[in-house]
C-alpha cells in the first residue's frame, strides 16, 4: 500500500494538474471545438475522466492516511497537506515597492485537507458523470461545443476553488463559477427555436444579479478580515482570529465581518431571501442544473462556511442556524406544491442547503454533519436531476408532472436510479442521505438542548429541521408517484416515452451507486458519541468527540464551539440526542412517505380537495410565499423608484447646478465681453484714434513740396531772428 | 572798402539764392539757388576773415565749402538725372511717390 502514501513532491503536482487538464480542454474546445469530430465532446469527457481518476487517487491517499492509524491512540490522524509548508507556493502578485514579506505580496498554494479531498472527489466524479450525461442529453443542440466548453471551465473553477489555500483565490474561482452559471442558465437564450428564449435570458440575468449581492458581501467580509489580520490564507486567518479572540474576546467587527462572509453563502447557496434565483435557474439545460445548481456550485457556499468556520463568532453562527432552518422549512413547503419536475428538485435543493447551513451554524457535530451532507447530497441530488433530465428527455421535453405517470415500465433504469436517490434524500437507513441527515437532526437537537433556552434561532432549528425532513420525504415521493406510478395522465406523452441512451444511463447508475453507498461506505470500527464513525469523520480527523476539531483545523483552538461548556455534558447531550435523532429521523421520513403513498399512490385523499380546504395557505405556498412578488414590489420597484428619484435629482439638481454655473459663467462672459469691447478696446482705439487724429493734422504740413518746406524754414528763421532782435 | 559792403553783397546773393529756391519750379534752378547761398556764405567767411586780424581760418573754411558744394552738385545732378529718367520731369513737385 506504499503507493497510497501522500508524497508532497509529486502529489502536489498531480493536484495542480487537476484543474489544469480541464482548463487545457476548455482552451482547445472554445477555439477549435466546432471543427472537431462530434464537436469535441469526447475530448472534454476524456479529460474529465482523467481528472476524476486523479481526484479519486488523491482521495484514496487521503483516506488511506486517515485509516492507517498513525495517531497516539491508534486512531486516525487528521489528513492535512498544505503545499506552502513543503515550499511549494506560487507568487501571484508581487509588488516590487513593498518589502518581500509584505502581506500585499500575494502567493497562492494548494490546501488539501480532509474536507478538500472529499469535495475534490465529489466535484471530479459529478463533473465526469455530467459530461458523460450531456453527450446524450444535449445531442443536436446548436451550441453543443459552447456548452461543453462552458461546463468544462466551470469545472476548472470549482476544482480550483476547492484547492486554493486562500480566500482571495477562492473568491476569484467563485466569481468564475458565477459567470459560467450565468452563461449556462442562459444557454437556450441563444437558440431561436426555443420557445423559452426570453425565460432563459431573464433567468440568467436574475441569477447573476442576485448572487452578485452575496458576492459583494463576501468581498466586504474578507477584506475586513484582511484589514485586521493582513492575510488571505485560510490557516493564517484561523490562527490570527482564534489567538486574537482567545486574548481579547469576540469583538463587534467580528460579528459584522462574519455576517458579510455569510452573505456570500446566502447568495451562492440560495439561502433565504436570496434563494429566488435558484428555481429560475432551472431554465438552463438539465445537466447544468444537476452539476451547478445542485451538486457543486451551490455547495460552494457551504464549503466556504466549512473553510471559514473558525472565524465565525457565536452570534453569527446563531444567525446562520436561523437562516438555514428557515430556508429548509420554507423551501420544503413550496416543494410540495410545485408541478414542474425540475422545480420540485430546485426547491428540494434549497431546502437541503438550508439543512447544511443550519447544521454548520450549530457548530461542532453540526459542522461535520453539514459538510458531510454536502458530500452525500451532491451525489444523490446530481443523480435526481439527471434522472429528471432523463425523464424530460424521454418525454420530449415535457416537464409537467401532471402529464406524466406510469413511466416506471418505460424507463426502468431511470426509475430505479431515481428511486434509490429519493430514498437517500428522504433519509432511509442504508442509503447515504440517512447518515448525514441523521447527524444534522442530531446536531439540531443537541444544539436545542444546549442553547435552545436562550436562543430562538436554535430552538426554531430544533423543530424546523425534523419537520422539513418529513416534508422532504413527502414531496420527493410525491414526485416519484406522480412520475413513475399510476396511470398515464397524458397518453400522448406516455406513448412516446422511451429509455435514454447508454451514456446517460451509465451516468445515472454511477451516481445512484454513490447515492446509495456514499454515506456508509467504509464504516470505521470506532464510536463517536454513540454512533459509528463515517468515512467523512475519519477524513476530517474527528476521532474522539466533536469538542475537539483540531484534526479538522490543525493547531487551532476553536473559540466558537462548545465554549464554556463541560465536555462531559456535551457528550451526554450528544448521546441522548443521537438516540432520539435516529428515532425522529425514521419517524418523520416514514410519515412523509406514508402520507405521499396515501395521497398519490392509493389516491385516498384528493390533493385538490386539500388544497381548496386550505385555500389561502395553499395559494400562499404555491405562489412561493409571494417572495418574488415581494421582491418585485419592494426591491425591483424600489430600485426603479430610486432610479426615477435619482433621475429627477440628476435632471433637476445636478443638471440645475451645472446649468446655473453655466449661466453664471455666461453672464460673467457677457460682462467680460462688454468690458473688453468698451473699455479695453476703447482705450486701444482711443490711442489709435488720437494717433490718427494727430497724424491727419500733421499730415497737412507734409505736402512733399520742397519749396514749401524752404518757405516754412525761411519764415521760421525770420521769426526766430525777429524774436532774437526784438526780445 | 568796409566790411558792410561785403556783407551786403553776401546778403543780396543769399536772398537771390533763397528766392530762386523758393520760387523756381525747375529743380536745376533750385540747385543754382543753393550754390548762390553757399557762395554768399563763402563771401562772408572770407570777408570776416579779412577784417578780423590774421589767421587763415575763414579762408580755409571757404575752400572747404567750395569742395563741399562741388561734391553736393555732383550728387545732386546724379539724382536729378535719375529723377528725370523715372519721372520725365525735373520739377520737384512731380516727385511725389512717397505721398500717401
Amino acid at each position: 500500500m506504499e503507493f497510497l502514501h501522500f508524497d508532497p513532491e509529486t502529489d502536489f503536482k498531480l493536484l495542480l494538474a487537476v484543474p489544469l487538464i480541464p482548463l487545457a480542454g476548455y482552451l482547445v474546445q472554445i477555439f477549435f471545438g466546432r471543427f472537431l469530430p462530434r464537436k469535441g465532446d469526447w475530448l472534454l469527457t476524456t479529460g474529465m475522466f482523467v481528472t476524476m481518476c486523479i481526484t479519486l487517487l488523491m482521495f484514496a491517499k487521503a483516506l488511506y492516511h486517515a485509516y492507517s492509524g498513525h495517531g497516539e491512540d491508534g486512531h486516525a490522524t487528521a489528513f492535512w497537506q498544505h503545499s506552502t509548508e513543503h515550499g511549494m507556493s506560487w507568487s501571484w502578485l508581487f509588488q516590487a515597492s513593498e518589502a518581500p514579506d509584505s502581506p500585499l505580496n500575494l502567493t497562492v498554494g494548494i490546501l488539501y485537507d480532509g474536507l478538500g479531498a472529499a469535495m475534490l472527489a465529489v466535484v471530479g466524479v459529478v463533473s465526469f458523470f455530467v459530461h458523460l450525461f450531456s453527450c446524450g442529453y444535449m445531442k443536436g443542440d446548436r451550441r453543443y461545443h459552447i456548452f461543453f466548453a462552458n461546463i468544462s471551465l466551470f469545472t476548472v473553477a470549482m476544482l480550483g476553488l476547492v484547492l486554493s489555500d486562500n480566500i482571495l483565490f477562492l473568491f476569484i474561482f467563485w466569481e468564475v463559477m458565477g459567470l459560467m452559471s450565468y452563461l449556462l442558465i442562459g444557454h437556450f437564450s441563444h437558440d431561436p427555436d426555443s420557445h423559452r428564449i426570453t425565460h432563459a435570458a431573464a433567468a440568467c440575468k436574475k441569477a447573476f444579479l442576485t448572487t452578485r449581492i452575496g458576492d459583494c458581501c463576501l468581498l466586504i467580509g474578507f477584506m475586513m478580515f484582511f484589514y485586521h489580520y493582513q492575510t488571505f490564507g485560510f490557516h493564517e486567518l484561523w490562527e490570527a482570529t482564534t489567538t486574537d479572540v482567545a486574548a481579547n474576546g469576540w469583538q463587534g467587527w467580528h460579528n459584522v465581518a462574519g455576517l458579510f462572509l455569510f452573505g456570500g453563502t446566502v447568495g451562492k447557496s440560495a439561502q433565504f431571501p436570496l434563494h429566488i434565483w435558484l428555481p429560475d435557474a432551472m431554465e438552463g439545460p438539465t445537466p447544468v442544473s444537476a452539476m451547478i445548481h445542485a451538486a457543486t456550485m451551490v455547495a460552494a457556499g457551504v464549503f466556504l462556511l466549512g473553510r471559514l468556520y473558525p472565524v465565525m463568532s457565536p452570534d453569527v453562527l446563531l444567525f446562520v442556524t436561523g437562516t438555514g432552518a428557515l430556508t429548509a422549512i420554507f423551501a420544503a413547503t413550496i416543494g410540495m406544491t410545485v408541478f414542474d419536475i425540475k422545480g420540485v428538485l430546485a426547491y428540494s435543493t434549497i431546502s437541503q442547503l438550508g439543512f447544511m447551513v443550519a447544521a454548520i451554524g450549530t457548530g461542532g457535530l453540526g459542522l461535520v454533519a453539514g459538510l458531510f451532507h454536502m458530500v452525500t447530497h451532491a451525489f444523490f441530488k446530481a443523480c435526481l436531476f439527471l434522472s429528471a433530465g432523463s425523464v424530460i428527455h424521454g418525454c420530449h421535453h415535457e416537464q409537467d408532472m401532471r402529464k406524466m405517470g406510469g413511466l416506471r415500465k418505460k424507463m426502468p433504469v431511470t426509475f430505479i436510479c431515481m428511486l434509490v436517490c429519493t430514498l437517500a434524500i428522504a433519509g432511509i437507513p442504508m442509503f447515504s442521505g440517512f447518515y448525514s441527515k441523521d447527524k444534522i437532526v442530531q446536531s439540531a437537537m443537541m444544539a436545542g438542548e444546549l442553547h435552545g433556552a436562550h436562543s430562538a434561532a436554535v430552538a426554531f432549528a430544533g423543530i424546523a429541521l425534523p419537520l422539513a425532513a418529513s416534508i422532504t420525504a413527502f414531496y420527493m415521493f410525491r414526485l416519484i408517484f406522480m412520475t413513475f406510478f399510476g396511470k398515464p395522465r397524458d397518453q400522448h406523452v406516455h406513448d412516446h416515452a422511451h429509455e435514454s441512451p447508454l451514456p446517460m444511463t451509465i451516468a445515472l447508475s454511477g451516481l445512484a451507486f454513490l447515492g446509495m453507498f456514499g454515506g456508509q461506505f467504509w464504516l470505521a470500527n470506532m464510536d463517536i458519541m454513540g454512533s459509528k464513525q463515517t468515512w467523512f469523520e475519519a477524513l476530517v480527523g474527528v476521532h474522539h468527540d466533536y469538542t475537539d476539531l483540531s484534526g479538522f483545523y490543525p493547531g487551532i483552538v476553536l473559540q466558537n464551539t462548545y465554549v464554556g461548556l463541560d465536555p462531559a455534558k456535551v457528550e451526554a447531550v450528544a448521546h441522548t440526542a443521537h438516540s432520539s435523532a435516529v428515532v425522529t429521523s425514521l419517524i418523520v421520513a416514514s410519515l412523509g412517505i406514508l402520507l405521499a403513498m396515501v395521497v398519490y399512490l392509493f389516491n385516498k385523499i384528493d390533493p385538490a380537495r386539500v388544497a381548496s380546504t386550505f385555500g389561502p395557505v395553499y395559494r400562499t405556498i404555491a405562489n412561493k410565499y409571494y417572495i418574488d412578488e415581494f421582491a418585485n414590489k419592494t426591491v425591483i420597484k424600489g430600485s426603479v423608484v430610486l432610479a426615477l428619484v435619482l433621475k429627477w435629482f440628476d435632471e433637476y439638481i445636478v443638471d440645475g447646478i451645472v446649468n446655473t454655473v453655466g449661466r453664471i459663467n455666461k453672464v460673467i462672459g457677457f460682462v467680460h465681453a462688454w468690458f473688453d469691447a468698451t473699455v479695453i478696446d476703447g482705450l486701444v482705439n482711443l490711442v489709435g484714434g488720437l494717433s490718427n487724429f494727430f497724424g491727419a493734422a500733421l499730415r497737412l504740413l507734409q505736402t512733399g513740396r520742397i519749396q514749401q518746406y524752404v518757405s516754412f524754414a525761411v519764415a521760421g528763421g525770420l521769426l526766430t531772428a525777429a524774436w532774437l532782435i526784438l526780445a | 572798402m568796409a566790411l558792410g559792403a561785403y556783407v551786403a553783397v553776401s546778403a543780396v546773393l543769399f536772398t537771390i539764392g533763397l528766392v530762386t529756391i523758393a520760387a523756381r519750379r525747375n529743380i536745376l534752378y533750385v540747385l543754382f539757388g543753393i550754390e548762390m547761398i553757399l557762395n554768399a556764405a563763402n563771401i562772408n567767411f572770407v570777408a570776416f576773415n579779412r577784417f578780423s586780424g590774421d589767421g587763415m581760418d575763414g579762408r580755409m573754411m571757404a575752400i572747404f565749402v567750395i569742395i563741399l558744394a562741388a561734391a553736393e552738385a555732383a550728387v545732386a545732378l546724379a539724382i536729378v538725372l535719375n529723377v528725370y529718367q523715372l519721372f520725365s520731369s525735373t520739377k520737384p513737385s512731380d516727385v511725389d511717390l512717397l505721398r500717401e
